[in-house]
């Protein structure tokens, strides 16, 4: 269970560039839920995962993982829970190490870091396995830095990275919005398999409505730091795209949708 | 270029393997810019003369120079982390405030370790000539170091090293304490570097305030040239070439100095040195670029 209650997040405060970027944001995410976030540019989407992720201090308010206050603990430390995948595939995996590498600073994540070797016989095989079940060859290639990959494979390795050690929810940052579309379909697939396999709490955040309809058990629109929308079971799985962009249209005071135009692709 | 002379050289880039491997520790593994491997090393050298010449056993004297050079690169991390100056400028007054230090803890610009017990003085009495035993030795341990290095940097704790100064924000997504491994790698690059000042006070027979002017660049040089000659990713290959490197450097300053047709005197050692390493930049990017034409 995440809990984030009357969250706000003031940045450049008393500067003339001060931004409220979340006001008194409340939400609810049940254990095995997989939630997916919409809102237009500056709606708090990215603030609100910051500040589950711990990059961002909340001004006011809480946030709970699993009953565990959470709101002060740094990133690294909280990292423990949060499962992560980055929007830039370059943030989210280490272009200097290899591929072998980079899954075992991830299986590592929330346990002690020791004088161990960091890649013994067991781990290797275990991550030969994972990365073998992506089928795009990857497995023969593990001693490959990272950074010979493209986008895409990244990508995907991210995500495998992602479940490799336990997490009590996993957060996807726009996650397909810097790949081609064939590979963005590819990515999306392999989540919902790997969420489903693993029976993740997922919180994804997308800017594409389509996305935000097709995967996921609940949505949720932001709008000025808030939730505006919140839809989950039957009346979600009868909503379109048009019923959201109507609705998008109602919580933002009959504003047109010019500039969002693209979130119906 | 006599024997002597050649084995000379090669005990001086051995020694400076050590501080090779420091810096490649702080500006390849953790990238972090660090100059007060300029006042590391001279205070491993002057923390290990005095407490030889004050009797201690040398072996726990050359010890306790490496604690003092932790502690000289965690001063630096700390200015750097905890009171956010830029890493490049922590380091550089971590590096003029050892200076004043060092004099303090030798009382005077420099101390002469002659008729001293040294770590070497054991294997001095085993038959083979002073100039055989002193690379020999140290060969011996820079093989021991660059082993335990490497083994560190293949542990979990290592990787979480390497990922702190590649990826930071990856790192931290990943639950490494990123601030940790940078004290953790500064404290561990100046103590090799200390390590490699008072084993230069011990083969050399001395050590003085002024033996740290231009430590970094010779570091550096070594890790380049290294990079140069192996070019290749793996971490092994880096560490060796360190090693290599910095025995080349010293060879070919050698035979810099010693040529007659250059006529080179000691004093253009400096002028010497900034121009192999600007080769040793240079070189690389040359090739690069006649490849992708």
């Amino acid at each position: 269970m995440i809990e984030l209650s009357n969250l706000s997040v003031i940045f450049g405060r008393g500067t003339p560039l001060e931004k409220q970027a979340l006001s008194g944001l409340d939400l609810k995410i049940e254990t095995g839920s997989f939630v997916t976030v919409i809102g237009s540019n500056g709606a708090g989407k990215s603030t609100m995962l910051g500040v589950l992720a711990g990059d961002v201090i909340p001004t006011s308010g809480r946030v709970a993982i699993g009953g565990r206050d959470v709101t002060r603990i740094t990133t690294a430390e909280r990292a423990k829970y949060v499962a992560r995948v980055f929007q830039d595939p370059l943030t989210g995996s280490c272009g200097a190490l290899t591929i072998q590498e980079n899954l075992a600073l991830a299986a590592a994540r929330g346990s002690r870091r020791g004088f161990g070797l960091a890649i013994g016989n067991s781990r290797r095989d275990e991550f030969r396995s994972r990365v073998a079940e992506l089928k795009l060859g990857l497995e023969n290639r593990m001693n490959d830095r990272m950074d010979l990959l493209s986008g895409g494979q990244r990508q995907a390795l991210s995500l495998v990275m992602a479940t490799l050690a336990r997490s009590e929810v996993l957060l996807l940052d726009e996650h397909t919005a810097a790949l081609d579309p064939g590979m963005a379909e590819f990515v999306m697939e392999l989540t919902q398999s790997l969420v489903e396999k693993h029976k993740l709490t997922t919180m994804m955040v997308t800017h594409s409505m389509r996305q935000a309809l097709d995967y996921g058990t609940r949505t949720v629109m932001l709008h000025g730091g808030k939730v505006i929308l919140d839809v989950v079971g039957e009346s979600r799985k009868n909503l379109t795209i048009e019923d959201l962009i109507e609705m998008f249209r109602k919580a933002r005071g009959g504003e047109t949708l010019d500039d969002d135009a693209l979130l119906v692709s | 270029m006599s024997q002597i002379a050649f084995l000379g050289a090669v005990e001086l880039g051995l020694v400076f393997a050590f501080v090779a491997i420091g810096v490649y520790l702080a500006f390849r593994i953790l990238d972090f810019p660090d100059l007060t491997v300029d006042g590391s090393f001279p205070l491993g050298a002057a923390v290990a003369a005095v407490l030889i010449i004050a009797g201690w056993n040398p072996w726990l004297a050359t010890a306790i120079a490496m604690a003092a050079g932790a502690l000289a690169g965690l001063v630096t991390a700390t200015l750097n982390v905890k009171f956010r100056i830029l890493n490049l400028l922590a380091s550089i007054l971590t590096m003029i405030a050892l200076f004043s230090v060092n004099l303090r803890v030798m009382g005077k610009p420099n101390v002469a370790l002659i008729n001293q017990d040294t770590m070497l003085s054991p294997f001095y009495g085993l038959g083979l000539p002073e100039f055989y035993v002193r690379p020999l030795f140290v060969a011996v341990l820079v093989l021991i170091a660059l082993l335990l290095v490497w083994r560190f940097l293949a542990s979990d704790l290592g990787l979480a090293m390497r990922a702190t100064g590649a990826n930071p924000r990856m790192a931290r997504a990943q639950g490494v304490k990123t601030s940790l491994h940078i004290y953790l790698g500064m404290a561990l690059s100046n103590a090799l570097v200390a390590l490699g000042g008072s084993l230069f006070a011990q083969t050399n027979g001395f050590a003085d305030v002024t033996s740290g002017v231009g430590t970094i660049v010779v570091g550096l040089a070594a890790v380049i040239i290294g990079e140069t000659l192996f070019h290749s990713r793996l971490i092994i290959w880096a560490l060796i070439g360190c090693v290599v490197g910095s025995v080349l450097y010293r060879i070919a300053i050698q035979l810099a100095l010693s040529s007659d047709i250059l006529g080179l005197k000691a004093s253009d050692l400096n002028l010497v040195t900034a121009v192999l390493v600007a080769c040793a930049l240079i070189l690389p990017r040359l090739r690069r670029g006649r490849a992708t034409a």
